[in-house]
């Protein structure tokens, strides 16, 4: 059998340099795109339509720093102005999340195995990533932290605030980093004058944070570890 | 120019058709100088981020030098400063030994020198003033990505041209492996960093992300080791390749099932599961392949495994080749699902990464650097001893690392299948993260070693002898 023509640059290039290529990408790439067409991207402003609580929270935790960074939603709070505060917040939440990394020891899906269940919650389907704050997906391929898909409701927004300013005085074996960075200094009359508070990307990662799973939030607090909490979980 | 060529690699004449030189040793000399500099940046990103996991980071609390910063420095460095540049200097020297043809233009190759280190300094800075894209393997900032994917194509237009010159002559294996990783690379990345970032998200965008991640190591960095090899390896021994008909089934194995693999990242994960079992299939399909060339690789050296003692570069890229298999028997075994279930999330993958990324390809692009610096400076190694003091101390900090954190994926992914607290992985990984540390310094010993040695060779007076045979650049012809 005479290969020669397999040697050429023709082939080569042609042959599996763009051919193998364009067939892996259609096999492989284009199959999920046509599959999940029927469920269109939502947007961040379709997704802040249905404020979480906790934003609403840091609103009245941070009061101060809420009003600097994103306005004044008034008293009671005005609930469009809050939507649009909201929708600001998650797109530079996830900023802060990807240029600090985070998605690099956190992932954000939970496999169909009973441990995970067990431990974060429902399984990960395909339309809860269909938004444009999974532009580019933030899948994650390693955990050194828990899975973050189900992290909505499971803490309060002060354990979220202490916690990225020093993890460790959380939860002591922690090896995450400190991100003092998003946080600033308030005047106050007690506690020797000064108050550490978050800044606005304090307050925007953790609204991200505590947005991440809000669909599926638990009913109750903490995360259920045995199997007879997650039989009342469900 | 005649056939003969293009099937003995390295017996081309040094002076093409005209006055110019054939290689332009000084952009070869460039770029794997830059190599070492970027590489050290890497090294220096792992330290710091790996002294993260036992909690002695040096800089805590400092924004720009945030670990999860250093991460994404690290791991680019190693990539596009390191191996791509290492990669370049490989090629500049042996694509126009192997066509008989200079590259396009040596002001060209001076550009995309010098554009390249620049990009890759602004690269670092995007990083770490916060500035990164959420692309594993790409997180080059996505105001630098336009230049990046301009510069790749200046780099490959130069490398092509001697190639398109051979005017559909048989090409020599090295340069089938070369020219479809350059439309592999250019394509990838405008796949990898534009289509996930602007248009496709979730599942299938992860599908894309997870074929960019794969294709990058398996469709950049791959063929042109191997490429590398086909060319090095006959070359010193100064024996053909074994067999050509396994070369052939080596290549068009790996060009057909490589690109199919890249979901394998992501599996169990919402991305539609015909699509996981394919890569899945397609994955143990490659270890198949893989199986062929190593086995053509060590035929090769049949009758002469004594040259894996007395010449440097051939141990170096033997030592990679092992590497290259237990990477692929492992990945064969690691994408079965039951075997995923345990070690996806865990150090097992890192371990699987540094495997592939520097056991096998460091080794390589050490093995190449040990034979060509002595031609590019016109001096012998000053020292053999610290020659081998090279090989060894990144040998051994390499394959304990990889066994270290292997184990340690074990260990993580048992903790979590038996619902145990996160601390007590945490606790437990300690002690081995600790350990991964210094075997990380052992690495960067070894190549400390190397760059003052390259530094000290290049300082000697030049003995006349071996100017006459450099200059008349044989590789090692009896």
């Amino acid at each position: 059998m005479n290969t020669r023509w397999l040697e050429r640059a023709s082939a080569t290039l042609g042959i599996s340099g763009f051919g193998f290529f364009i067939f892996s990408v259609v096999a492989m790439a284009l199959g999920p795109v046509v599959m999940l067409r029927k469920v269109p991207m939502q947007t961040v402003e379709q997704i802040s339509q249905n404020v979480i609580p906790d934003f609403y929270d840091l609103l009245v935790r941070y009061p101060d720093e809420f009003k600097k960074y994103f306005g004044d939603p008034g008293d009671p709070p005005d609930e469009a102005k809050m939507r649009q505060y909201f929708a600001e917040a998650l797109r530079l939440g996830r900023k802060v999340y990807i240029a600090e990394g985070c998605w690099h020891c956190h992932s954000q899906f939970v496999r169909p195995l009973a441990d995970e269940q067990l431990r974060f919650g429902p399984t990960s389907w395909a339309a809860e990533h269909q938004n444009e704050l999974q532009l580019p997906p933030l899948f994650g391929t390693r955990r050194v932290g828990p899975d973050l898909i189900r992290e909505a409701g499971v803490r309060s927004n002060d354990w979220h605030a202490a916690h990225f300013y020093d993890p460790q005085a959380v939860v002591p074996d922690s090896v995450m980093p400190r991100f003092t960075w998003f946080f600033e200094e308030r005047k106050v009359p007690y506690e020797n004058g000064v108050k550490i508070v978050p800044n606005q990307r304090g307050l925007a990662i953790i609204t991200y944070v505590q947005w991440l799973g809000s669909w599926v939030r638990p009913p109750a607090e903490g995360v259920p570890l045995t199997a007879s909490a997650a039989e009342d979980y469900r | 120019m005649t056939n003969h060529v293009s099937t003995h690699p390295g017996s081309g004449a040094l002076s093409g058709a005209g006055e110019r030189p054939l290689v332009n040793l000084a952009l070869v000399k460039g770029h794997i100088v830059a190599s070492l500099v970027w590489f050290f940046v890497g090294l220096t990103g792992g330290l710091l981020f790996s002294m993260q996991f036992f909690r002695h980071y040096p800089f805590p609390g400092i924004e720009l030098l945030s670990p999860g910063r250093v991460r994404m420095v690290h791991t680019n460095m190693m990539a596009y400063g390191f191996i791509l540049n290492a990669f370049f200097a490989g090629m500049l020297w042996s694509i126009p030994r192997l066509t008989g043809f200079p590259i396009l233009s040596d002001k060209l190759g001076r550009l995309f020198f010098w554009g390249w280190q620049v990009i890759l300094a602004f690269v670092v800075g995007g990083i770490l003033t916060g500035h990164a894209q959420a692309v594993e393997w790409g997180e080059t900032p996505v105001f630098i990505d336009p230049f990046i994917s301009v510069w790749v194509l200046l780099g490959v237009v130069n490398l092509v041209a001697p190639i398109l010159k051979t005017r559909g002559r048989p090409l020599y294996v090295t340069l089938w492996y070369f020219s479809a990783s350059f439309v592999w690379t250019v394509l990838n990345y405008l796949m990898g960093n534009y289509i996930p970032q602007f248009f496709v998200p979730g599942a299938g965008g992860a599908a894309i992300a997870g074929l960019f991640i794969h294709d990058l190591v398996g469709l950049f960095v791959t063929p042109i080791g191997w490429g590398l090899m086909y060319y090095f390896v006959p070359s010193i021994l100064n024996r053909p390749i074994w067999s050509h008909a396994l070369s052939l089934v080596g290549f068009w194995g790996l060009a057909f099932f490589y690109p199919l693999n890249g979901v394998h990242h992501f599996l169990y994960s919402t991305i539609p599961m015909y699509v996981q079992y394919g890569a899945v299939v397609s994955t143990v399909a490659v270890e198949l392949v893989v199986t062929t060339v190593i086995v053509n690789f060590f035929m090769t050296l049949r009758g002469m495994g004594r040259t894996l003692v007395t010449s440097l570069p051939i141990r170096w890229f033997y030592t990679g080749m092992v590497a290259y298999f237990t990477t692929c028997l492992q990945c064969a075994v690691q994408v079965q699902l039951p075997v995923q279930q345990i070690i996806h999330f865990t150090d097992w993958v890192v371990a699987h990464a540094h495997l592939v990324m520097f056991a096998v390809f460091g080794s390589w692009i050490m093995g190449f650097f040990t034979e060509l610096w002595p031609r590019l400076v016109r001096r012998p190694w000053k020292s053999r001893a610290l020659l081998e003091w090279h090989y060894w101390l990144t040998t051994l900090g390499i394959w304990t690392m990889f066994l270290t954190l292997t184990a340690l994926g074990l260990q993580q992914g048992y903790l979590w299948r038996g619902l145990n607290p996160w601390e007590d992985m945490l606790r437990s990984s300690i002690p081995f993260w600790v350990f991964r540390t210094f075997t990380g310094v052992l690495i960067i010993a070894g190549t400390v070693v190397f760059a003052y040695h390259a530094w000290a060779t290049a300082r000697q007076p030049v003995p006349a002898a071996v100017t006459e045979r450099v200059e008349g650049a044989e590789p090692a012809a009896p």
